[in-house]
């Protein structure tokens, strides 16, 4: 089979196969944005248009630095939450851009199910960047692919995800390539953050960090947002990181080998400390990097590429 | 005119009648029910109109319809919303307050009744705010809203949020007799939620409205209603808690009525997919088991009627992100069919309880004439096709709007002709 979908709107509905497609193609991108000339003629001619309702340093980027080295023109579209707010026509935004000749469009967006919106209005290519607290797939698909580098295989590997689940599009992607690629999956955090039935999704839930990181392979910290607290879902980001900050005894309770990863930006001191963050077992950085491997591996399947082979040739 | 309706299958429950009649209709009123009036009344100059196909039903009272005007005649007119409804079977709406400006006073009443009145469809029916604005700050003048044709209070669209001023209006209400109509939601629970709170919000990623925001409020509003003595309707009951807490509070004695939607007793949340918004509705729907509950509590009496809750939307309001889309559906052109196609062919509900749901229950509450042919009655009446077989079509709406999530839903059954007043309203033949 050969990954052919107009939309990457989220994990929840690819096969394994599509998604072990992407990694495998992101491989040689890797490789791409390893050499010291990175650009390719591949995408000569297309234009990527990014479309960002949400403020975004490291995924606009990527998504730009990938689009880039593959030879596509980009246009960047930001627009602040609060003009949306102002009555911003979101549809009409999303027209103009495919009017002016966009090939795809790279969107961010703080209400979940904005891109099966954007899927009903535009023809051009769509990958979700974020989509409220509902999806985040590339930011999963890097993830995927940074596990497998560092386990060849994701069958059985225990993955554990701590913070805020409800809020978290991250933590929605990751459960769902994880458990597609056979990894067992559990969340931790406060009850209050716990979204009701997701257990139904396949995972387990252990509210206790100290019980959920026992006997785990990976420890992925979510981003934890002050806003959460404002609204009385906890107490203060003080007892947040006393009672589910990654620091060194969480560690030390932890298997020693177990790869710690936090989609960024971290708050150092909150929800993972300067120094986990920047342990030896931490891949952070290494996830940075893969995204722009993983992204360039979608558009180049997206826009119709060939096998992953000849990307390199 | 003056009409004999022949041979047709009158369902009148209110008079126990479930018979092939004739039905004389004289000055606008039900004059005669009886076999073999045709001969006299064509020798009388009447009318003949053929009605053996038919099922002949009392109109249909539909107690919570927004018909928008004044303010968002974009969306809905009082001529366009009484036009769909008596293209629905509805001879008779009741209209909430929550228009620009709000029907929070006399002027406002009047002014709808009189519009209505420039109107041959369905009767209008107004409601007076229990609070100004709507806002729940403040009492209305709930006099001067009775004294200008409001049958009943409600601050629909939401709940009195402080206790003691819903308490305060339940006492003062008293004074005038009229129910309250109470759109149940405590909107603290419910803050910035989109859909119903469970795993189908858990994997959308929307912020989720959990049922107990619907049912805490059901049950301070009981409280209040139970010390108070006060008449309280539960509008657009969504979840199977509440409706527990309605029959424990009908038992004690609680002058308590219920109403359902057709959408809640049909749809889920699971309906909520792929983020089409014409599904985002307040209250949300619910799941599978609350709607097993509704429909056991439409056989077993907690429920007395069945209304629409018919909010007609622009397409640009509902064309947008879901979370920012408003709430509502349409539904005055097609609830007679959704209950038909859902409810009576499946033998889940009989004709007879099927007028008592939508006709006799809600005129008995609001105290208006209609819900029975019996003689003497306004010819307020509907022709029925139970048979026939239509698909839902956006296009074909008499609605200004065509939000609803039944558009191409295949139904059977129908209202073929619409009667008010001794007059046609609606007539497909």
């Amino acid at each position: 089979m050969h990954f052919s979908r107009r939309c990457l709107l989220g994990l929840e509905d690819l096969t394994a196969e599509e998604i072990e497609e992407i990694l495998q193609t992101a491989v040689p991108c890797k490789e791409i944005i390893q050499r010291e000339v990175k650009k390719l003629p591949t995408l000569r001619g297309w234009t990527v248009a990014t479309l960002f309702y949400e403020p975004s340093t490291r995924t606009r980027n990527s998504f730009e630095l990938a689009a880039k080295w593959l030879g596509a023109d980009t246009v960047n579209v930001t627009v602040a939450t609060s003009s949306v707010q102002k009555g911003e026509n979101f549809i009409d935004t999303a027209k103009t851009i495919e009017a002016l000749g966009a090939d795809f469009i790279i969107l961010r967006h703080s209400m979940a199910g904005a891109p099966w919106l954007l899927a009903r209005t535009v023809d051009c290519r769509i990958i979700n960047a974020g989509d409220g607290a509902h999806e985040h797939p590339t930011q999963a698909l890097l993830d995927l692919f940074t596990l497998k580098e560092k386990f060849s295989s994701l069958a059985g590997l225990k993955v554990v995800i701590v913070g805020d689940i409800m809020h978290s599009r991250v933590a929605k992607s990751d459960i769902y390539g994880l458990l597609k690629l056979g990894a067992k999956v559990r969340v931790t955090g406060p009850p209050s953050l716990i979204p009701p039935g997701i257990e139904e999704l396949g995972v387990e839930v252990i509210t206790d960090l100290r019980e959920a990181v026992r006997d785990v392979d990976v420890i992925n910290v979510l981003r934890i947002q002050l806003e959460r607290q404002k609204k009385g879902l906890f107490p203060s980001l003080r007892e947040y990181a006393r009672l589910y900050g990654i620091n060194r005894e969480i560690l030390k309770l932890a298997p020693e080998d177990a790869v710690i990863m936090h989609p960024g930006p971290a708050n150092l001191g909150v929800e993972i400390t300067e120094e986990a963050a920047v342990d030896p077992r931490s891949v952070i950085t290494t996830q940075v990097t893969n995204g722009v491997a993983v992204r360039m591996a979608l558009l180049y399947l997206m826009s119709g590429g060939g096998k992953s082979d000849e990307l390199l040739s | 005119m003056n009409y004999c309706l022949k041979g047709g299958r009158l369902i009148d429950p209110a008079a126990g009648r479930d018979c092939t009649v004739d039905i004389l209709v004289v000055d606008g009123k039900i004059n005669r029910v009886g076999p073999s009036l045709a001969e006299e009344a064509a020798a009388a100059g009447c009318e003949i109109i053929d009605a053996s196909p038919y099922v002949v039903m009392p109109g249909l009272i539909d107690l919570h319809v927004h018909l928008r005007e004044p303010g968002e005649e974009e969306k809905e007119t009082i001529a366009s919303g009484t036009r769909a409804a008596v293209k629905g079977g509805f001879t008779s709406v009741v209209a909430m307050p929550n228009t620009k400006p709000p029907a929070d006073n006399g002027s406002v009443l009047a002014y709808v009744r009189a519009k209505a009145a420039e109107v041959k469809a369905a009767r209008v029916y107004p409601v007076g705010n229990i609070t100004k604005g709507g806002e729940g700050l403040e009492l209305a003048e709930m006099g001067d809203l009775v004294a200008n044709g409001a049958v009943a209070f409600s601050d629909d669209g939401r709940s009195v949020m402080n206790s003691e001023l819903a308490r305060n209006a339940f006492r003062y209400g008293q004074l005038f007799g009229k129910p309250f109509l109470l759109h149940c939601e405590d909107e603290n629970l419910s803050a910035g939620g989109q859909m119903h709170e469970g795993f189908t919000s858990t994997r959308l990623g929307l912020k989720g409205y959990p049922s107990v925001a619907e049912t805490a409020m059901v049950a301070r509003d009981l409280l209040l209603a139970e010390e108070t003595g006060a008449r309280i309707h539960i509008q657009h009951v969504s979840s199977g808690r509440s409706l527990d807490l309605i029959r424990e509070a009908k038992k004690r004695g609680v002058k308590v009525t219920a109403e359902v939607t057709p959408h809640h007793l049909i749809l889920t949340d699971e309906d909520v997919a792929d983020y089409y918004t014409t599904t985002k509705v307040n209250p949300p729907l619910r799941t599978k088991e609350d709607r097993e509950a509704l429909r056991k509590g439409l056989l077993d009496g907690t429920i007395d009627l069945i209304a629409t809750d018919h909010a007609p939307h622009t397409r640009e309001e509902k064309n947008q992100e879901f979370g920012r889309a408003p709430f509502g559906m349409t539904g005055l052109e097609t609830a007679l069919g959704l209950i038909l196609t859902e409810f009576y062919h499946t033998g889940f509900l009989s004709l007879a309880k099927i007028v008592d749901l939508l006709s006799l229950s809600p005129a008995r509450l609001l105290g208006v004439p209609g819900g029975t042919l019996a003689e003497g009655s306004p010819a307020d009446l509907i022709l029925v096709d139970p048979d026939r077989e239509w698909e839902v079509k956006e296009e074909e709406f008499a609605s200004k709007s065509g939000n609803s999530p039944f558009v191409g839903w295949k139904l059977k059954g129908k209202a073929v002709a619409t009667m008010v007043g001794g007059e046609w309203v609606y007539k497909e033949f």
